[in-house]
């Protein structure tokens, strides 16, 4: 799960200490127990459970696809099967076995995946008891998880799931400096949390610049200031480099006692070895400038910008450090941070040349990402740019899987991908769209036009019986 | 031709007249324009797609004349007057400017910064009397954001605080300032049934009792006006005299008592109470409107919603739906649209998009553009100067790139009030400056 960013900073580090692993793992009779055998941070606590829904062969035929690869293919056909896109193009001939859907008028786009929820950690409704978003109990709690946090039942998964959204990172809040991992999740019912996991997907470290832990921290003990929030970041990654250090140490001896374990230096441990990307809550354009002198102090690599208001004013500074911006479409003004932000931000951030992308941080904003997007696009043509929609449809999918290391898996309609596919109505950059078939791993998960195939959280049960509310997806 | 009549010929040329006869003034700058009284040369918009929202519908390639602040003409084929600026709206769509039926423009410049948030009041409770117009600032960033997306005119309203009720509304124009204000006291806000897990405002019979009481007490109070500073002139309230004032209009029907719910059962419970005690109503939020449709559309009570709320947030809007606007919409009800409301001040723009959703959704297109025009007008009584394109209105008037409820929209064109308005915000100018990150020829804080 290591970073395909190109080769940042940190990354000549963690070669070296890869190599040496591998060699240390084949000296016979190294490491004295299984936990440390193979020299490195464990990292798979709370393992994928996710299987694949049963699907059946589709053929999609005749319809507008838009690939997520700057290409818009008119009556084309795409064919999923076993999971997988099997095949893209134009006169595709179908297994016999196969299901047929009829595109003609509609158009196909890759899943959405929204890089920024709180689904499941701040679930519908909004229960004290299930209000599980936020540690604050401390600044810096890199040892908690958002996926210890997810109620599988929250009604908004369904929600999004009828807009499109066929998986999601759900992060912690943004109360902490450092706030714990954050997990991706495929958009598919589950008893479980384990049970929706990405398989395979990277970690993230949510982090939060500015206000945020100032609000909350600033009568209780601090940070109170920008620059107490600088130093906290600071001191957390000076010790989670001597505890990296420390157990590489211990690790290279083959021997003695081992080191005390800290769950929440470990964690950020992993980061440093580059196997957990930082997502970072951050508004201002000072702001994420100071973060990333700061990541290149500690030799870790900010994966994305989360909200990134002010992006726009520093993409090519983004640009040059491969750090991903994530904005919003044209929320704006609700506190100082995000006072200058503007609905041209993600054309301006795209055509500067760094990656920019949508997201909600939303349970109602999810379920209308194709709508967000069409209003950057939108703005962005108004100022000049030339953004066709193929273009523009990567913000929502290609961008967000690429900033959460998953582009190898989906994001894109191509062959070997996931087939984690939308079919639309029409233009999904239309407010009248709707996502009539949603597919995740080439299983129907949701279908607009068959009531009995729209999921229903548990909580949704038996609510107005008698009066017509479904409650589900597409309610 | 056929839509125009003789008499709305006449009146526009008669009104085309008057203006003309007064001095023109002209702008001599470009920056002057904003300043400008409206007594501007007259405007005639060309083959527009007129969206009147009037008696007469939708005409294609029709022309509005705006003299004077007003929409002087409407029809196909209008004469351009002698020193008229002509727009040619090549066949998009022109609407009158729109209407955002719940924000805190003019007193909101950021949500969550206590000194630029004058939208609340802090006293637990009887804050019947907390007025919207005490606050209003009409250099707000907020406004120019708002008006070059079309919206032209909105409620500006109290955000609940701790109070059983939270204050009185207005209606403001977008325009030219120093005075915004177009009608103070629309209506007086009260929360009825807890909307949040940690409402402070306590459980429903808390809610009602104080509500009741309050009631009780302004009807007690203006029955005994007169005596209510001498000694002995009034029985003890605890409620403040102010607040009592403030209810006055509302206890006679002339103000509508506003009223936020979102469980059918508090609704239902609302109209029970209006209409026993002969008040003006209007609903607020009605996550589940569309179970009590009938009840609502047969008290003639309108509602101001926002159609994309769709989940159980609460344990009070279990029945959220997409489909409640055009639910209530087939029943009868006059729907009304909100912004975007989580930050409807911020985000009245959304309005547009708000609409778009309700017909994504199954409400008929022109009830969707009438819910952000000429019903908002009607519900909050300015009917007789905005909502619509027709002869004598206020020139509030909106030329699209496309269809305005369409994401992908905006408009070219914005008249508030007959001002052409320079299509230029915060945001524009932020966009100007950092366009173009590789010219160093300029600093960014020089542009």
């Amino acid at each position: 799960m290591d970073s395909k960013n190109g080769l940042p900073g940190w990354a000549p580090a963690a070669i070296v200490v890869g190599t040496f692993v591998l060699v240390w793992a084949l000296i016979p009779g190294a490491g004295k127990n299984e936990e440390k055998k193979d020299g490195a941070f464990p990292n798979d606590q709370f393992p994928s459970t996710y299987a694949a829904y049963p699907s059946k062969p589709t053929l999609i035929r005749g319809a507008t696809i838009l690939t997520a690869t700057d290409k818009e293919i008119s009556n084309g056909d795409v064919l999923l099967k076993d999971g997988k896109i099997e095949a893209v193009g134009t006169n595709l001939d179908a297994p016999t076995d196969a299901v047929i859907v009829d595109g003609k008028g509609k158009f196909v786009t890759p899943g959405i995946i929204d890089i920024h929820s709180h689904l499941g950690v701040y679930p519908s409704p909004s229960a004290q008891e299930t209000s599980d978003g936020n540690e604050a109990t401390k600044p810096t709690t890199p040892e908690v998880r958002s996926e210890n946090s997810v109620w599988p039942h929250d009604p908004g998964f369904t929600r999004a799931l009828a807009g499109g959204v066929t998986a999601m990172q759900i992060l912690p809040g943004s109360a902490n400096l450092i706030g714990g991992r954050s997990v991706v999740l495929k958009n598919v019912p589950s008893r479980t949390t384990q049970g929706m996991k990405f398989p395979d997907a990277p970690y993230g470290l949510k982090m939060a610049c500015g206000e945020n832990p100032k609000r909350v921290y600033g009568d209780k003990g601090g940070p109170s200031t920008e620059m107490g929030n600088i130093a906290g970041y600071r001191e957390a990654y000076q010790k989670a480099k001597e505890y990296r250090a420390k157990w590489q140490a211990y690790w290279k001896k083959g021997e003695g006692s081992e080191p005390d374990r800290d769950l929440g230096l470990e964690t950020m441990g992993l980061v440093l070895d580059g196997k957990i990307r930082v997502q970072m809550h951050c508004y201002r354009a000072d702001q994420m400038a100071t973060m990333i002198d700061v990541s290149k102090e500690f030799g870790f690599h900010i994966a994305a910008f989360h909200h990134a208001t002010e992006a726009y004013k520093v993409a090519d500074l983004l640009r040059e450090n491969n750090t991903c911006a994530v904005m919003w479409a044209d929320w704006w003004g609700f506190k100082m941070e995000a006072y200058d932000a503007i609905p041209e931000g993600i054309a301006m951030v795209d055509a500067a040349g760094a990656c920019a992308m949508i997201h909600s941080d939303d349970p109602l904003g999810i379920q209308r990402l194709n709508q967000e997007v069409a209003k950057a696009m939108a703005a962005g043509r108004r100022m000049g740019l030339n953004i066709p929609r193929a273009h523009a449809v990567a913000w929502m999918t290609k961008n967000p899987a690429k900033a959460l290391g998953i582009d190898d898996k989906v994001g894109t309609i191509e062959p070997g991908k996931m087939a984690d596919v939308v079919l639309w109505d029409r233009d999904p950059f239309s407010v009248y769209a709707h996502a009539e078939k949603v597919f995740i791993d080439g299983a129907l998960m949701f279908d607009r036009d068959d009531p009995g195939n729209s999921p229903r959280s548990d909580f949704e049960l038996g609510q107005f019986l008698d009066q017509g509310h479904t409650g589900g997806a597409g309610q | 031709m056929k839509y125009a009549t003789l008499a709305t010929l006449t009146a526009a040329l008669a009104l085309g007249a008057s203006a003309l006869a007064q001095p023109a003034v002209t702008p001599s700058s470009s920056v002057m324009v904003a300043q400008l009284p409206p007594t501007n040369p007259p405007v005639l918009i060309r083959h527009g797609h007129v969206f009147t929202m009037g008696s007469a519908g939708t005409l294609s390639n029709a022309d509005v004349l705006i003299s004077g602040g007003k929409i002087a003409a409407v029809g196909p084929n209008i004469v351009a007057p002698a020193n008229a600026r002509v727009i040619d709206a090549k066949g998009k769509p022109v609407t009158p400017g729109l209407m955002a039926s719940y924000t805190q423009l003019g007193i909101e410049e950021l949500e969550l910064d206590n000194e630029s948030n004058d939208s609340s009041g802090d006293q637990a409770i009887n804050t019947a009397a907390f007025d919207v117009t005490d606050a209003i600032n009409p250099n707000s960033t907020l406004i120019p954001v708002a008006r070059i997306a079309g919206v032209t005119r909105v409620l500006t309203a109290p955000v609940a605080g701790p109070g059983v009720f939270y204050g009185k509304a207005a209606i403001l124009h977008l325009g030219n300032g120093p005075d915004l204000l177009v009608k103070p006291n629309a209506g007086v806000f009260v929360t009825l049934g807890p909307v949040g897990s940690d409402d402070s405002r306590g459980t429903r019979p808390d809610t009602w009792s104080v509500f009741r009481e309050t009631m009780d007490d302004a009807r007690e109070y203006w029955a005994h006006r007169a005596g209510y500073h001498l000694p002995g002139g009034s029985r003890d309230q605890r409620t403040l005299r102010i607040d009592l004032e403030a209810l006055g209009p509302v206890i006679r029907g002339e103000v509508p008592l506003i009223v936020h719910a979102e469980r059918a059962s508090d609704i239902r419970q609302a109209l029970k109470y209006t209409a026993a005690n002969k008040l003006k109503m209007i609903l607020l939020g009605a996550e589940e409107g569309w179970m009590v449709a009938k009840d609502i559309a047969d008290a003639h009570v309108p509602v101001i919603l926002d159609s994309v709320t769709n989940l159980p947030f609460h344990f009070s809007s279990i029945g959220a739906t997409l489909k409640n606007a055009a639910r209530l919409d087939a029943a009868g009800v006059t729907v009304i649209f909100e912004p975007q409301n989580d930050d409807p001040s911020q985000y009245a723009r959304t309005v547009t998009q708000i609409a778009g959703n309700a017909v994504a959704n199954g409400m008929p297109y022109e009830h969707a553009l009438a819910a952000i025009t000429s019903r908002p007008a009607a519900v909050w009584g300015i009917a007789n100067s905005y909502g619509t394109v027709e002869v004598g209105k206020d020139a509030d008037v909106v030329v699209w790139d496309g269809d305005p409820l369409e994401v992908t929209s905006a408009p070219t064109a914005v008249f508030i009030r007959g001002d052409n308005m320079p299509m230029v915000s915060r945001q524009t100018m932020l966009r100007e400056r950092y366009k173009n990150l590789k010219d160093k020829a300029k600093p960014f804080a020089y542009r």
